[in-house]
């Protein structure tokens, strides 16, 4: 099974830190790749969790998009490899 | 319950295991009591964090394995052999302990209630975790979704829920990839072309796919899935790794 890739993850497995910081759940947010233009739903990144913290990949090109460290008082995010982020709008809320 | 993708910022609380199920030698069930439980979609996960007396911390990400049901979810854990969580998970939490989760989390792997096409569920291994949640939730919603399962798994004492499954018998066809059981119609074997062209929903079905499992099933399933000529865009993954984020 296991073969000289290193082994990745979805981005589904960066919800949990993620949820820390952004009201809404951005591994259905559609990032778009600031090295290659690629654009895609967080969730079909590539993360790769054995470094000290996450880093998530472009599923296109590789190139980081975002990485986010977690301590137990702070956490840490950077995102210079997205351009940009869609994410959905609901309606109004019946009242 | 559309809602809980925008529930505001999800963060640490704890938890109390109020009960637990062997599933396996080397997996068992938490059933986990969160005080104020937003409810949850199936496919969805929570992170669970250790916390030693010097401070030192590890977070590993587990799917929920339950249908929605009050303030109360459940995770199934397979211990890893040199897992720095799973070992502590399965073997000595006991029932009354706190313990530190944070969710639900993720939206993308998820199965709705409202979602009435059909489903081709496939895992390998402690994939069928997130899988279940959706046989259960589905029921919980009436049971009008058609629905199969393929799930991969080394041999016969390494099934989770084999009661429970029962129910769906008609859904489901086991593959072994080890040791199959002494009366088994099929061979010892990995998921293959015609085991999808057998076992799955064809394309023309328009089913939505969700493939979990280790990196490399996921990555040889969702080949054969296209191949077979299903679209990618509706074939939905969840891989899970060895360290890290996942188990």
């Amino acid at each position: 099974m296991s073969d000289d890739r290193t082994i990745y993850l979805d981005g589904n497995a960066a919800a949990g830190p993620l949820s820390e910081v952004f009201a809404v759940d951005l591994t259905t947010a559609v990032a778009g790749c600031d090295r290659c233009g690629a654009v895609a739903a967080v969730a079909a990144a590539r993360v790769y969790a054995d470094a000290p913290g996450m880093v998530v990949r472009c599923a296109s090109c590789e190139a980081v998009l975002l990485r986010v460290v977690e301590a137990p008082e702070r956490m840490w995010l950077e995102m210079r490899g997205i351009a940009f982020l869609q994410v959905p709008v609901l309606p109004a809320s019946p009242p | 319950m559309a809602r809980t993708a925008l529930l505001g910022r999800v963060t640490w609380r704890v938890a109390t295991v109020v009960g637990d199920v062997a599933e396996t030698a080397t997996a068992r069930t938490l059933r986990l009591q969160v005080a104020d439980w937003p409810g949850h979609l199936a496919g969805q996960h929570v992170d669970i964090r250790l916390t030693a007396e010097d401070g030192y911390t590890a977070t590993r990400s587990y799917s929920i394995a339950s249908a929605p049901a009050g303030d109360e979810v459940e995770v199934t854990v397979e211990e890893l052999p040199d897992g720095e969580v799973s070992p502590y998970l399965v073997r000595d939490l006991a029932v009354g302990d706190p313990v530190e989760l944070r969710g639900p989390v993720g939206g993308w792997f998820v199965w709705r209630p409202s979602q009435l096409e059909p489903v081709q569920l496939i895992a390998g291994g402690s994939g069928i975790v997130p899988l279940m949640a959706m046989l259960r939730a589905r029921s919980q919603a009436g049971g009008h979704a058609p629905v199969r399962l393929l799930y991969s798994v080394r041999a016969p004492d390494a099934v989770f829920y084999r009661g429970e499954l029962e129910r769906w018998r008609d859904e489901t066809t086991l593959v072994y990839t080890r040791v199959a059981p002494p009366v088994s119609s099929r061979l010892v074997g990995r998921v293959d072309a015609r085991l999808v062209m057998e076992a799955c929903w064809p394309a023309s079905r328009a089913p939505t796919c969700y493939v979990c499992g280790p990196t490399g099933f996921v990555e040889a399933v969702s080949d054969l899935l296209t191949a077979a000529g299903h679209d990618p865009a509706r074939i939905r993954t969840e891989r899970f790794g060895p360290s890290g984020g996942t188990r």
